[in-house]
C-alpha cells in the first residue's frame, strides 16, 4: 500500500537509505520535501544522523537555504511575541500561544526545522474585540477578505480574520475556541485556557499543556482545509508524541484528556497514520485500548486508501490514479466535520460556483 | 553540450516529451513546452547554454509552459506557467508563452534562492568590477544595460542581482534580456548586429523581445565579480549624460526596498547590505543617449583601473 514513490518519510523512518540515493531520488526528494514543507527538518535529522555529507553537492543549498530561513523565522517569531505579550499584558490577558509559535516559545523539538510565518493565539471570545484593536493600534491590519468570507469569519469560525502586520513577514490568527462553532467536535476552550501553563524561561507566555497540544495538533489534522501540509503536521505531531513520552504518565494523561474531550476517534486515526508515516513509538496498552474503539473494517479501508493518499506530498511524483478523488473526498470531510449539512451545502455551493466569479486574480509577474 | 550542438528537432522532441534539462547561472533547470513559440525562443536564445541528458540528473527548478485547458482556449487561447506542479500566475494570451517562461523562471529564482540576497537590480561587469543597476522599471535600466552588455561589458544580470551572503560578490545568471517598447527599436538602431527574438504584444509590460546574451557573457557566467558601484539610472528626453554622488544612507535605504528577501534573511540581510555599501560608490545616473551613457560607464571602469581599485 505504502507507495515507494513517496520518498520524505521514507527517509524519517531510514535515514541511511539516502546512501543508495541516485541524483534522480535526490530529484524527487527535493521536490517532494519541498512541497511538503519538510525540506529543513530533513536536512536537521541528517545533520543529526551525521549524514549531511552524503547530500549531493547539486542539492545541498535546497536544504541550507530551508534550514536558515526557519531559524530566521524562529527568531522573529520570539521577537514578535515578546512585543504581544507587552500588548496584551496592559488589558491583563495572558499570552495564550498556540501551534508552530507555541513550539518556538515552549522550545520543543516540533519547533526545529518547523517553517513558521503565523502566530495562533487563544483568545476569551469575550476579549476578542480588545484584543483586535489593540493589535490594529499596532499596525496589524485585518487581512482584507472577500464580502462572503468575511461575513462567514464574523458569524461561524473560531477565529477572526488573520491579521497582517505591514511591516514584517508574521500573521496573527486570534482564536477564541481550537475549532469552529460549527465542528462536530468542539472541545471547551476554557478548560483548554485554564489549563495554559507558563513558559520556563519565557515569562507571561502560556502554552497549552502536553495532552491539550498533542489533541489540538489531532483535531487539526482532521479539520485543515484540503491538508496543504499534511505529512508535514503529521510530522509536528510525531515530534510532539516522541517529546512527550518521555514525561511521566502522558500517555494514560492523554487517553483521559481524548475521552473527556470525546477524541478518541480522531486520535485513533492520527496515531494510525503517525506510525504508518513516521513509525512513531505507541505503547501497546494505548493501542489495544484504541483498537477497541475503532470502526468497523470497511471504514477503516476506506480511510486509510483516502488517508495515506492525503497525507503524502500533495506531489504529482506521489500520486497514483485515486489521489485526486482522495483529495475531494477529504476536502468534503473536513466541510463535513466542521459545518451541519444546512450550513455545508449553501457554504460549498457559494465557492464553488459564485467566489470564482467575484474572485479576480490579476497576474502577478515578476 | 551546449543547446545549438543539438540535432535538429531534438530540442522540440525533448521539450515536447519529457523536458530539456538546461543550466544558467548557478541554476540548473528541466524544462517542458509542447508551445512552438517557447521551442523558438530557447533556440535563439539560449544556444550557448549548456544541456545534458535529463536522465537521472538533478535540477534545481522543474518548469512548464503549456496550453491553458479552459472553455475559453476556443475563443483565445491562453498558456499556463507550472513550477513543479504549481500555477504561481493566472494563465496569459498564447502570444505571451516566452516572455512568460522568462517571468516564471525569475520568480522561481527569487523566491526560492535564499543563499544570496537577491536586488531587483541590472548588474554588469568590466575589468573585475560589478556595476548593480537598480532602478523601478521604466526607468531606462534594462536599454543601459543591454547598450553596455552590447559594448565589451560582461552581463550578470538584467533582473537579478545575486549577491553571495558568505563573500559579498555577485554571481552570474546571463539569461536573455528583456527589452520592451521604445527600447527595442533602439538596441535594434543602436546595434544593428545585436540578435532580438520575436515580440511579444499586449503583455502586462507592453510589447516585451529578449536580446539574445552576448556569447562571452554565457562562457564566463561561473565568475563571480567583486562589487564595484551602486548606480539608479534614470532616463531623461534631452540633457546631458551624468554621474552624481549619492548618500550611502540613501542608497542602503533604497537598496532594501529593491531586495527581494531582506525581510527573510533577517539580520543577515542587514550585514550582507552594509558590506556591499561599504566597498561600493554610490551615484544617481541620468541620460538620454545611449553612447553617450556608455561612454560615461567605460571612463568610471577606467578609473577603477587606474585608481588601483581593479585588485
Amino acid at each position: 500500500m505504502r507507495a515507494p514513490a513517496e520518498l520524505v518519510s521514507l527517509v524519517f523512518r531510514n535515514p541511511d537509505a539516502i546512501r543508495r540515493f541516485s541524483l534522480g531520488d535526490w530529484d524527487r526528494l527535493v521536490r517532494q520535501a519541498r512541497q511538503a514543507d519538510l525540506l529543513a527538518r530533513l536536512h536537521i535529522l541528517l545533520l543529526q544522523e551525521g549524514l549531511d555529507g552524503e547530500i549531493p553537492a547539486v542539492a545541498r543549498w535546497h536544504f541550507e537555504v530551508a534550514t536558515a530561513l526557519a531559524e530566521c523565522q524562529s527568531t522573529e517569531i520570539q521577537r514578535e511575541l515578546r512585543q504581544l505579550r507587552t500588548m496584551l499584558e496592559r488589558l491583563g490577558l495572558p499570552l495564550v500561544v498556540l501551534k508552530g509559535a507555541a513550539y518556538v516559545a515552549a522550545g520543543l523539538i516540533a519547533a526545529r526545522g518547523r517553517h513558521i510565518d503565523e502566530i495562533d493565539l487563544l483568545v476569551p471570545r469575550e476579549h476578542l474585540d480588545e484584543v483586535e484593536s489593540v493589535l490594529k493600534l499596532a499596525d496589524w491590519h485585518t487581512v482584507e477578505l472577500p464580502e462572503y468570507d468575511q461575513r462567514y469569519f464574523q458569524r461561524w469560525r473560531n477565529d477572526a480574520p488573520s491579521q497582517q502586520n505591514l511591516r514584517c513577514a508574521t500573521v496573527i490568527n486570534v482564536h477564541h475556541t481550537i475549532l469552529p462553532d460549527t465542528a462536530r467536535f468542539r472541545p471547551d476552550a476554557a478548560k483548554l485556557h485554564r489549563r495554559a501553563t507558563e513558559v520556563p524561561g519565557f515569562p507571561s507566555i502560556f502554552v497549552l499543556t502536553t495532552e491539550d497540544r498533542i489533541l489540538h495538533a489531532v483535531t487539526l489534522l482532521f479539520h485543515d482545509d484540503g491538508l496543504p501540509h499534511g505529512l508535514r503536521d503529521l510530522s509536528d505531531l510525531d515530534l510532539l508524541l516522541r517529546q512527550a513520552a518521555t514525561e511521566e504518565d502522558f500517555w494514560p494523561r492523554l487517553l483521559a484528556r481524548a475521552e473527556e474531550f470525546e477524541l478518541i476517534r480522531p486520535l485513533f486515526y492520527a496515531l494510525r497514520y503517525v506510525r504508518y508515516f513516521f513509525d512513531t513509538p505507541v505503547p501497546v496498552e494505548v493501542h489495544v485500548r484504541l483498537e477497541n474503539t475503532a470502526p468497523s473494517k470497511a471504514s477503516l479501508k476506506l480511510m486509510d486508501g483516502i488517508y495515506k493518499r492525503m497525507l503524502a506530498p500533495n506531489h504529482l511524483s506521489c500520486n497514483d490514479a485515486f489521489t485526486s478523488l482522495a483529495r475531494h473526498a477529504t476536502y468534503l470531510r473536513t466541510h463535513w466535520l466542521r459545518r451541519p449539512p444546512r450550513l455545508l451545502v449553501p457554504h460549498l455551493f457559494h465557492k464553488a460556483f459564485i467566489s470564482p466569479l467575484l474572485e479576480n486574480r490579476p497576474p502577478k509577474v515578476a | 553540450m551546449k543547446l545549438l550542438q543539438l540535432p535538429p528537432g531534438e530540442l522540440r522532441r525533448q521539450l515536447a516529451g519529457s523536458c530539456i534539462w538546461l543550466r544558467t547561472g548557478p541554476f540548473s533547470l528541466r524544462v517542458q513546452s509542447r508551445l512552438e513559440t517557447v521551442v523558438e525562443g530557447l533556440a535563439d536564445l539560449y544556444g550557448q547554454f549548456e544541456v545534458r541528458n535529463p536522465r537521472e540528473t538533478f535540477a534545481d527548478f522543474h518548469v512548464a509552459v503549456d496550453p491553458h485547458i479552459s472553455l475559453r482556449r476556443w475563443l483565445r487561447p491562453m498558456v499556463n506557467f507550472s513550477f513543479d506542479g504549481i500555477e504561481p500566475f493566472s494563465p496569459l494570451p498564447l502570444d505571451q508563452a516566452y516572455p512568460m517562461l522568462e517571468w516564471g523562471l525569475n520568480w522561481c529564482v527569487s523566491s526560492h534562492a535564499h543563499q544570496y540576497l537577491m536586488v531587483h537590480a541590472a548588474v554588469v561587469e568590466k575589468n573585475g568590477r560589478a556595476a548593480i543597476l537598480a532602478a523601478p522599471s521604466g526607468s531606462g535600466k534594462s536599454t543601459l544595460v543591454a547598450g553596455l552588455a552590447l559594448s565589451g561589458w560582461r552581463l550578470l544580470s538584467d533582473e537579478l542581482t545575486l549577491i553571495d551572503r558568505k563573500t559579498g560578490w555577485i554571481h552570474a545568471l546571463p539569461r536573455p534580456i528583456s527589452l520592451k517598447n521604445e527600447s527595442i527599436s533602439l538596441i535594434r538602431a543602436f546595434s544593428p548586429d545585436a540578435f532580438l527574438n520575436r515580440a511579444s504584444r499586449d503583455t502586462a509590460k507592453g510589447t516585451v523581445a529578449y536580446l539574445r546574451p552576448p556569447k562571452e557573457s554565457v562562457r564566463r557566467q561561473h565568475e563571480p565579480a567583486q562589487p564595484g558601484w551602486i548606480i539608479f539610472p534614470r532616463w531623461v528626453a534631452d540633457g546631458k549624460s551624468e554621474l552624481l554622488p549619492r548618500s550611502k544612507q540613501q542608497t542602503f535605504q533604497s537598496l532594501t526596498q529593491h531586495a527581494f528577501n531582506y525581510t527573510q534573511l533577517g539580520a543577515e540581510a542587514f550585514r550582507v547590505c552594509s558590506s556591499l555599501i561599504r566597498q561600493a560608490d554610490c551615484y544617481d545616473f541620468q541620460y538620454s543617449r545611449l553612447d553617450e551613457a556608455v561612454a560615461v560607464f567605460d571612463r568610471l571602469a577606467a578609473s577603477a583601473v587606474a585608481g588601483g581599485a581593479g585588485n
